[in-house]
């Protein structure tokens, strides 16, 4: 097991293995897309209520889930290199940042979108939006104070510093937004009486969700390979890639 | 070895303190700053006193959260600049200890002296005695939860890109404390309980004394390695 990790931890060995996973991972990832586009927008019936706009939730829902996801993993990582000082855990979460961002403002994006339909509004002061935003900015933040160190080693550490306390505070930040929403803005209008979601919309929901995750291991091994050759552009495994 | 700590604690809160008071300058700055934007509303907004007073809550913290933000980098940069930080670093004294004790003296140089002028600033526009409470209240339990919060992010961004880099990592995180007093203040408008709000700031001050000091002083580490 340990032996695993050490082995893990090494750059040349992560660039090997995640070579391999990236092409099983391209394909979950297309086929599931494709599934769930297809069943989204083709197969599930029509809402009874929201009509053609409800089927935005294919992308929303699964980029709002991985927003949260992707900050999560991005602590732990600076969990791990704090403790074990593990390369492999800076450059991931290094190379997460962004798409975590991205993820985040798609899911803003698109709850704007649907808003304007749905709400007559692109923006309303609902706390599930408003703590949207702040993790924007967590995101924004993180992204800053690793751009700003010339020294990618400490970069990656004052990073996971940063992503630890950001990680204690999610829960407060969300919970004290509700707490001011709740008690300033009546009913919100989110709280739209749900019925549990039927079985051909929640099929398609499924697999884009699928499709999100592994869309995001794509890209984040892709990011982290480079990052890896940058670091260790000098050793000689690198540079026999390099030269190829 | 418990009373050399506390002695230890006590010197470098003492060596702070006298630090602030001899360069007055950054310790008058920030607080002119402080009432600076506090005077900007009533010049943007109106100077009709209901107005103003639903206005003063929000005021208040947004004008303290930007000071604070000013305030935050005089806590070690003199130190970085002298290189008494690496001395802290390698005493044989826990570094946390001495991070406390310096998140404590500017605490006590920039936290009370804000709370003071919040008040007399109240009192100058006639608040309720329940308003002025809970400006104390709110002060006196979120001002060291900045310090704290700060700190610690203070020490990962000293001598980069300057204060826009700590502001933009501190007022989101932030973001709870402001909404917690500020709810806790529009419920003293109405004469109602405070006491929910009360509570959850001292919980998350709790919070800050347990982890902010620790994360301080592995950040200092970090930038020092």
């Amino acid at each position: 097991m340990y032996k695993w990790i050490h082995r893990f931890g090494s750059p040349k060995y992560f660039y090997n293995i995640s070579l391999r996973l990236s092409k099983w991972v391209t394909i979950i990832c297309i086929i599931s897309f494709v599934c769930g586009v297809y069943g989204g927008l083709v197969l599930a019936p029509a809402d009874y209520q929201q009509g053609d706009s409800f089927r935005i939730i294919y992308l929303h829902v699964p980029a709002a889930w991985m927003s949260l996801f992707v900050y999560m993993i991005i602590a732990l990582c600076g969990a791990v290199s704090l403790i074990w000082h593990i390369k492999i855990t800076d450059i991931i979460a290094r190379a997460s940042a962004p798409i975590g961002a991205s993820f985040t403002f798609l899911a803003l994006a698109t709850g704007a979108i649907w808003g304007k339909p749905m709400w007559g509004t692109y923006w309303v002061w609902d706390a599930r939006l408003t703590s949207e935003l702040i993790l924007l900015f967590l995101y924004l933040g993180y992204m800053a104070l690793q751009s700003a160190f010339e020294n990618k080693r400490i970069a990656a550490r004052a990073g996971a510093i940063l992503a630890l306390i950001g990680v204690i505070n999610i829960p407060i930040i969300h919970y004290s937004v509700e707490w001011w929403s709740t008690l300033h803005q009546g009913p919100t209008i989110t709280k739209l009486d749900k019925p549990s979601i039927h079985i051909t919309m929640l099929i398609p929901l499924i697999f884009m969700v699928l499709a999100f995750k592994t869309f995001y291991i794509m890209t984040a091994l892709i990011r982290a390979r480079s990052e890896i050759l940058e670091y260790e552009y000098n050793s000689s495994w690198a540079k026999k890639i390099l030269g190829n | 070895m418990m009373p050399e700590y506390i002695k230890i604690f006590y010197v470098i809160l003492k060596r702070d303190l006298t630090l602030t008071f001899r360069e007055k300058t950054d310790f008058i700055n920030s607080l002119t700053f402080f009432v600076i934007i506090i005077l900007l509303f009533p010049l943007t907004f109106s100077t009709k006193s209901e107005l103003l007073n639903s206005l003063m809550p929000g005021m208040i913290w947004i004008s303290a959260l930007l000071a604070t933000c000013l305030s935050l980098e005089t806590i070690f940069r003199s130190d970085f600049e002298d290189g008494s930080i690496e001395q802290f670093v390698l005493s044989r004294y826990p570094l946390v200890l001495i991070v406390s004790a310096k998140i404590f003296a500017h605490w006590l140089t920039f936290g009370i002296p804000l709370i003071i002028i919040s008040l007399i600033l109240g009192l100058l526009l006639s608040l309720s005695n329940e308003m002025l409470l809970a400006i104390f209240i709110t002060l006196i339990i979120g001002t060291p939860i900045l310090s704290l919060l700060g700190a610690v992010l203070v020490v990962l961004t000293i001598g980069l890109r300057g204060g826009m880099l700590l502001s933009i990592l501190l007022l989101p995180l932030s973001m709870p404390i402001l909404i917690f007093s500020t709810i806790a203040l529009q419920n003293a408008a109405l004469t109602q309980s405070i006491v929910a709000e009360t509570y959850f700031l001292a919980g998350i001050l709790i919070l800050a004394i347990t982890f902010a000091p620790v994360a301080a002083a592995s950040a200092l580490r970090i930038r020092l390695s």
